[in-house]
């Protein structure tokens, strides 16, 4: 070994200290040069793996936000470039956060946004909440997000945000599609044992106590583990009950497992209303005629009566947008996504600072803004950080053009139009 | 009733699993290979089915005719252009490389046919039933489990009583000699992997138009393969499905108990067989 340590000199020591005291003012300095700053954006989304059905717009919907943003944004009478730095979760929990700290450490965004699944928004969120950076999130159910992140209700988060919609929603659009069609009020229930399934089915915070509430029998046979390839026990006990709705939070597989064995075993019930399984068109198109008349919730639709407020552009344009571009149909995740970038390009007009990441926390905390997905507005969410969007219940209808996705009840958001009668099925 | 219903359909899935297991049962006895890559081999056979069926238009128990022999070729090019310079002493170099193969499956599979969740139409055989004593059986798991006692039955004849069986044999026993003897012993395993692909790709397309499947599946289904070959004996392909029954069996019935037991009750049995009986109910008489 040899040594390679130097004594240091009283000159190399002067020159150094000297530098390193010197370099702040000119790294700090380096941003005002410019004519024009840039506004850095992170977005992190599940573009491969068992997720990336929701991301499957990505591409089409940064493209129109990207294209509204080409001239810039104006901050305080200044003009801000923004760039929006897109990773890929890989449908991964550690992978989201592992992209979210490289976002965040690496290419030092101003504000992190990310969509789709607690497996994607709690990650993304944690790491912006420990890093103090500006995070606004959806396309998850509060519960999962603040509860999940372990949020204590009155304190909240400090530096991130999250609109969608909750658990209590969807309950309600679902008593609310049930309670018109007459059908017997016993109901089947299918959760599995996973973050959603236990959510669901959870006896007081999921759907049991107000289905109990509203005069609904629900016959919830237990947990069964996601990619079963056998329901003939859940079948026997629906029947035996004389089970005329089906309930629950399934991925699409079971679902298909289920609802074919369903039908080999002579079940016919009247109303299947799945969560998170009967989501996308194209689940419902490789049912084939089996997927005719099953619902499911419905956060945003072409017939929403909403706009962009970047764009200008109507619910129906940017669904039909996407399906001109790419040839297939329109999911619900893509309203979602554009809204996520009208609020931060809001967000981005109205920071009293933006180079203040505090600042910027604070311009999120008061938005108040028209999106496509409906109002976002955290001054009234139902708990901290939290604010929530218009959720009603859907049935998909076989129409002369394939499956379309029909709104049969409204009551909780009667500004969104009902379009179609509950068809019973069978 | 409800018991019996329990044992019957838990009997039929046990058929599916069977199928899942065969291909890994053959390969292993034949050449020691433990192909991870098998459950995504089955998903990448449904995707065949469904380019077949959408492509032609066929009913996916016919696409068979052309997704056996696709698989089989498949089978051949990856053992000869691949496993084979893999295999050797050391278990763990081909483990590995099948693990890659895995991934590299997936992600093709993804880029190839998006995420989807894709679904073989199958027309009135997927819910079509008939009474049996009192009980509904589908049509669809009925014939996946006369299909699995076929293939099984075939693969046996064909290990015992034909000459690339005696090939099989030979080189499973002792490489070195069997390449004595002149059996070529790379051309022998890639046979084996033909045959093992060949039946994956019935396992596949039945499974697609049993449920819906999508490119990260496959490593679900694998973990059933596996147990179904342990608990029935490495290499004996009648174990194996009675190894698949036995799995099939104690899922349903532990259903039966409590739905969350489901999958559990399968693997306990799996555990208690393998502390019982580690080498499986019937492990294949070795020389």
């Amino acid at each position: 070994m040899t040594k390679i340590f130097r004594t240091p000199t009283r000159r190399a020591f002067l020159t150094g200290a000297t530098a390193a005291i010197a370099a702040p003012a000119l790294l700090k300095s380096t941003r005002a040069y410019a004519a024009t700053p840039t506004l850095k954006i992170g977005h992190v989304s599940p573009r491969s793996g068992p997720l990336a059905g929701f991301a499957e717009a990505d591409d089409f919907v940064l493209k129109g936000i990207e294209a509204a943003l080409s001239s810039g944004l104006q901050n305080n009478g200044k003009n801000w470039n923004v760039e929006i730095i897109s990773k890929d979760s890989q449908s991964n929990p550690n992978r989201a956060a592992e992209v979210a700290a490289d976002l965040i450490l690496g290419e030092e965004v101003d504000i992190i946004v990310a969509a789709s699944t607690p497996d994607t928004v709690n990650p993304v969120a944690d790491q912006a909440e420990i890093n103090e950076v500006p995070c606004i999130t959806t396309d998850c159910p509060w519960q999962p997000y603040f509860f999940g992140r372990n949020g204590v209700p009155g304190e909240g988060f400090a530096s991130t945000y999250h609109f969608f919609w909750g658990l209590e929603d969807v309950i309600g659009a679902f008593l609310d599609m049930w309670g018109g069609s007459g059908v017997a009020k016993n109901v089947g229930g299918l959760f599995p044992n996973d973050a959603d399934g236990n959510a669901w089915g959870h006896p007081e915070l999921g759907l049991p106590t107000p289905l109990a509430a509203a005069g609904y029998d629900l016959v919830d046979p237990g947990r069964y583990q996601p990619l079963s390839d056998d329901f003939s026990n859940y079948i026997a006990a629906f029947k035996e009950a004389g089970c005329e709705i089906v309930t629950g939070n399934m991925i699409p597989p079971d679902f298909a497992t289920f609802w074919a064995q369903a039908a080999q075993q002579g079940f016919n019930p009247k109303i299947v209303t799945i969560g998170k399984a009967l989501l996308f068109p194209s689940v419902i198109e490789s049912l084939g005629d089996r997927g005719d008349g099953l619902s499911s919730e419905v956060w945003w639709s072409p017939n929403h009566p909403f706009a962009s407020s970047l764009t200008g552009a109507s619910a129906k344009e940017l669904a039909m947008g996407y399906t001109a571009d790419s040839g297939r149909p329109w999911t619900q995740p893509i309203g979602f996504k554009h809204a996520l970038f009208e609020v931060v390009a809001d967000v981005v007009k109205r920071a009293a600072d933006l180079e203040d990441p505090k600042a910027i926390t604070a311009a999120i905390a008061g938005t108040l803004l028209d999106t496509i997905v409906g109002p976002v507005d955290w001054s009234n969410g139902p708990i901290n950080n939290v604010t929530k969007t218009p959720l009603v219940a859907g049935q998909w209808q076989k129409g002369d053009s394939g499956f379309e996705l029909e709104i049969v009840a409204n009551s909780a958001a009667p500004q969104i139009p009902v379009t179609a009668d509950l068809k019973l099925l069978g | 009733m409800d018991w019996l219903n329990a044992v019957v359909q838990g009997t039929l899935l046990g058929g599916l699993y069977a199928l899942f297991a065969a291909g890994l049962s053959l390969i292993f006895g034949v050449m020691r290979l433990v192909n991870i890559a098998h459950g995504d081999l089955i998903v990448l056979a449904a995707y065949l089915g469904l380019t077949v069926t959408t492509a032609t238009g066929m009913h996916p128990l016919l696409a068979l005719v052309l997704v056996v022999p696709v698989m089989a070729a498949i089978g051949y090019a990856l053992q000869r252009g691949l496993l084979n310079q893999t295999l050797g002493d050391d278990l763990l170099p081909p483990l590995l490389v099948t693990f890659g193969l895995s991934v590299i499956i997936q992600n093709a599979l993804l880029e190839g046919y998006t995420a989807d969740p894709q679904k073989l139409s199958a027309g009135a055989l997927e819910t079509a039933s008939f009474g049996l004593g009192g009980l509904t059986l589908g049509v669809l798991p009925a014939l996946t489990f006369a299909i699995a006692v076929v293939v099984i039955w075939g693969l046996q004849r064909v290990f015992y009583h034909t000459p690339l069986g005696r090939a099989f044999r030979a080189v499973s026993d002792n490489q070195d000699i069997a390449q004595l003897m002149g059996l070529n012993r790379r051309h022998i395993f890639g046979l084996a992997m033909a045959l093992a692909l060949a039946v994956t790709a019935v396992a596949g397309i039945l499974l697609g138009i049993r449920t819906s499947f999508d490119p990260s599946i496959g490593g679900g289904r694998l973990i059933f393969g596996f147990e179904a070959v342990i608990i029935g004996g490495l290499g004996n392909l009648w174990g194996t499905l009675a190894g698949g029954v036995i799995l099939g069996v104690a899922q349903t019935v532990g259903a039966k108990i409590d739905p969350g037991w489901q999958i559990l009750s399968g693997h306990i049995a799996f555990l208690i067989i393998l502390a019982v009986r580690p080498n499986g109910l019937f492990p294949r008489i070795s020389a």
